[in-house]
């Protein structure tokens, strides 16, 4: 057993555990977590940031077609693009996923969570030498909120009726009460630019880390240090160069012989060979990403729980897991949420692949005949490879399921949300409100599963405006269970961000919030010489 | 009779063509409609002024069909492209926003964009600023086409340059060198090593070149990634290995070509000739066999070289190159329908083009083909 902690104890010295991972398996091996918080303090204090160098990095997910406007930002390269030169008014919390300040120096909500006071931070200048200004981010605000600027906050935005000064602070009238407003503000889209970026959208001044200093779309992104940055604790590097690589090969190939610091979307067949390069490091974050294979509940034959109860318990989720995310990644229960959510429902028993019980509901639903799944590479890395090892472990329980491969092209807009039972994944949410909303509120736009419960929307519309934790905890603990046991949804795998970078990059933050240090990887790390 | 053949004869000039070849002219007229006699005007030759250009000045008039002809199908091409991008599933607007797209906002883009129109009303409004050199802007990014298309056509050439000044003279030469020493130990290794550099796919042969030069000795640079503020001297080295690319895999069809159309004028009565009057082996193909060879081997070279601009995507994608391929690509991902159009007349002007320079050469350099039967 020592044996074991001095590995784990080795790792995470090595920067190759981050906490989460540490406490999980250290826990699995009855190790005391006190352990764990004097290692990580010596571990931390051990790593004093450098300044200075140059930062390379290359990045999956360019293209010719990125709009600088950062209402329009899409693409993972513009997502890192969007947090070195500019700043939200909340950014979350890296590990445990709770709002932090940013350019709102501090908030306060009313009794019913639906009027939120926010104080603005002083003295923080835009790139382009002007003071930032409460007028600013109420442009900026109503910019997003406004249907024509095609925002992709406009969803997050929407429940925000007024945007109003008070004095020198800012308000915001929600049309009901909402206790997670200030993660909702740390989407990536809601950069505070000068005069709201009205004239200007693509100006790209802001009063981020970096300044930006070319940009070519779908080529190339240059950034050097703001020197009048307002905050000390990032930006430790003097330049960043952002090349747009979207070939994996291409990227693995860059990474290992030292043309850039540090890649994004490392493929999981491939991991283990880059493993072995003794100058890469491995960087994988657990994440709120999931893959998911869908079926609507108000069409036949999906319409019957006991036909969806079949197919949850065919799903071989360990092996899914090992296969498709090549191990890096967690099982999943059914239910869009894992522990990286705040108040997640603890003690939720794991689904397991389960052949008797499948045979049972699926007699009991009295269906017979193959049941058609439509899938496509494009729904999620390996989805044709999933839909066939889901089909070989269904067969197990006597349940024929057809696969049927789509063209990936047109695939979200033919078949995910329109087609009965297909593939497809979700990206994380800040909150579980926010994911719940989006996909299992009855009138969402993006119910892909058609799960249509009034009672579940009540409990939903209830939790936002709770203030109390332990009341709201038990209200998702329910709904988790509503959307487990009598959803469309089968969730097998939450996959990992597997990043890597040279061992030159120091103080990468594995952050829950998303891929790529949630966007703030080039401020965050530091190179050693 | 042999050396002097017509094959290898002076080139007539255009003027005394149709003098002293009246039953040519005869020939070249067969389609033509109107009856040239029927016009008083020109007792001689007769026909309209379209006609008699063509009798006096064939290779000019063929080069002016050629051209009209081409425009035409310009004017085609961007029919197609126009009727593939409809008919593929999903517009800019669904495709745009993907999994994000909420009805509210595709209808927002739809109406912004005028998708909402006609395809017919929104190709002519498209063809009335093409035809004006107004490309428009990209519905993605907002940005000229044209702008951005120069600067990723400027890319694309200069790759393609450089492919082309180090392949043909190579594959022309190494042809030549086999024909030399044909069935011999050289000509078996430049079939071999040639053969077996097109049989590998051009992404294999990238990633080999990656993999030895950028990864293990670390000489080369990588990724081949070009910028504004680049010297010239770091954008040759950055593009090394994708011309090193290009040039393994284009090498082999042009260098074989070349051979065979060498060996086959070489098998003929004259440089029998040739060689019975003594000739040196290298004079007999350089001045008696290549010029007759040529036509083939231009066509070749042409297709390759119009395959250098236009089909690269696949090395661009390998070394993060930003030339025309991804730039398109990127484009039709989201149905930017401007940017492709936009590309697509280029490619298939840049194949046009190059194939009727292909052509016009070969007439050049064959008088035979000025007079179609």
């Amino acid at each position: 057993m020592s044996d074991y902690k001095d590995y784990l104890t080795r790792q995470v010295m090595l920067g190759k555990m981050n906490r989460r991972e540490f406490l999980g398996r250290a826990a699995a091996a009855g190790i005391l977590a006190s352990t764990a918080g004097t290692l990580f303090a010596t571990s931390a204090a051990a790593q004093e940031p450098k300044r200075g160098g140059h930062l390379k990095l290359g990045l999956e997910g360019a293209a010719a077609t990125d709009s600088k406007d950062p209402a329009k930002a899409l693409s993972q390269f513009m997502f890192v693009v969007g947090r070195n030169w500019g700043d939200m008014l909340v950014e979350s919390h890296p590990t445990t996923g709770a709002p932090v300040p940013a350019l709102a120096e501090s908030w306060e909500p009313s009794t019913d969570a639906s009027t939120w006071t926010f104080t603005i931070r002083k003295g923080v200048k835009f790139h382009d030498g002007k003071e930032l200004t409460l007028d600013d981010v109420i442009k900026t605000l109503q910019r997003h909120t406004d249907e024509k600027s095609e925002s992709g906050a406009l969803g997050v935005m929407k429940s925000i009726k007024e945007i109003k000064a008070d004095g020198d602070k800012l308000v915001l009238v929600l049309t009901e009460g909402n206790a997670d407003l200030p993660l909702l503000l740390t989407d990536y889209h809601l950069i505070i630019q000068p005069g709201g970026g009205i004239d200007k959208p693509d100006a790209m001044i802001g009063t981020g880390p970096f300044k930006v200093t070319s940009f070519e779309a779908g080529v190339r992104a240059t950034f050097e240090k703001n020197a009048d940055d307002w905050r000390t604790d990032r930006g430790y590097v003097d330049s960043v160069e952002l090349i747009a690589m979207n070939d994996a090969t291409a990227r693995i190939a860059a990474l290992s012989s030292g043309q850039v610091h540090y890649i994004n979307r490392v493929d999981p067949k491939t991991v283990n060979l880059l493993k072995k390069a003794p100058t890469v490091e491995i960087l994988n974050t657990s994440g709120r990403g999931h893959y998911v294979f869908i079926m609507h509940c108000n069409t036949a034959p999906f319409d019957n729980n006991d036909l969806r109860m079949a197919l949850k318990y065919s799903m071989d989720r360990e092996t899914m897991v090992q296969r498709i995310l090549g191990g890096y990644g967690k099982v999943g229960n059914d239910f869009p949420i894992n522990d990286t959510y705040a108040l997640f429902p603890e003690g939720i028993e794991q689904r397991a692949y389960d052949p008797d019980k499948a045979a049972f509901h699926y007699k009991k639903s009295g269906h017979s005949g193959p049941v058609l799944l439509r899938t496509s590479d494009v729904a999620f890395p390996g989805a044709v490879d999933a839909a066939v090892l889901y089909q070989e472990s269904a067969k197990k329980a006597g349940i024929e399921i057809e696969v049927k491969r789509e063209p990936g092209d047109g695939y979200w807009t033919n078949v995910w949300n329109v087609q009965p039972f297909s593939t497809s994944y979700w990206g994380g949410r800040p909150t579980q409100d926010q994911m719940y909303s989006t996909a299992y509120l009855s009138t969402a736009d993006w119910n892909d599963t058609r799960f249509k419960r009034p009672d579940f929307d009540k409990i939903l519309l209830e939790a936002r405006s709770e203030l109390d934790e332990s009341k709201r905890k038990d209200m998702y603990r329910t709904m988790a269970m509503m959307v487990r046991d009598e959803g469309g949804l089968i969730l097998p795998m939450f996959n990992d961000f597997v990043n890597a970078s040279t061992k030159q990059v120091k103080g990468y933050v594995h952050d829950i919030g998303n891929d790529m240090s949630n966007g703030y990887v080039a401020t965050r790390v530091w190179l050693d010489a | 009779m042999m050396e002097s053949g017509p094959l290898t004869g002076p080139v007539p000039t255009d003027g005394t063509a149709g003098a002293t070849h009246p039953r040519s002219a005869e020939l070249s007229g067969v389609p033509a409609k109107p009856n040239p006699a029927a016009n008083p005007s020109n007792g001689e030759i007769g026909g309209t002024f379209w006609r008699r250009f063509t009798f006096r000045r064939p290779l000019a008039a063929l080069i002016l069909q050629r051209l009209g002809l081409s425009v035409g199908l310009l004017f085609a091409v961007s029919l197609m492209i126009f009727g593939g991008i409809e008919a593929l599933p999903g517009d800019f607007a669904t495709t745009y926003l993907g999994q994000s797209a909420t009805p509210q906002a595709v209808e927002n883009i739809r109406k912004d964009l005028g998708l909402d129109r006609p395809w017919t009303e929104r190709y002519v409004s498209w063809l009335g600023g093409a035809v004006q050199g107004d490309f428009g802007t990209s519905w993605a990014s907002k940005n000229s086409v044209g702008e951005q298309i120069s600067k990723r056509l400027g890319n694309s050439l200069f790759l393609a340059f450089f492919a082309a000044l180090v392949s043909v003279p190579l594959a022309v030469g190494l042809g030549m060198l086999a024909v030399q020493f044909r069935n011999r130990l050289p000509d078996k290794i430049i079939n071999v090593v040639s053969l077996a550099a097109i049989s590998l796919p051009e992404f294999f042969v990238g990633y080999l070149l990656i993999m030895f030069f950028a990864v293990k000795y670390g000489v080369a640079t990588f990724p081949a990634t070009v910028y504004d503020s680049m010297s010239f001297t770091e954008r040759l080295s950055a593009i090394a290995l994708p011309v090193a690319t290009l040039v393994l895999v284009v090498l082999a069809h042009m260098m074989r070509m070349t051979r065979a159309a060498i060996l086959n004028v070489m098998s003929s009565a004259y440089v029998e000739t040739a060689e019975l009057k003594g000739l040196g082996m290298f004079r007999i193909i350089a001045r008696h066999a290549a010029p007759n060879a040529v036509a083939p081997v231009i066509n070749v070279i042409a297709l390759n070289l119009a395959y250098l601009v236009v089909g690269v995507v696949v090395v661009e994608v390998v070394f993060v190159y930003p030339g025309m391929g991804q730039y398109m690509v990127d484009a039709v991902t989201v149905r930017d329908m401007p940017v492709v159009q936009a590309c697509g007349l280029i490619f298939a002007a840049f194949y046009i083009f190059l194939n009727m320079a292909a052509d016009i050469l070969a007439i050049i350099a064959n008088p035979r083909l000025r007079h179609p039967r």
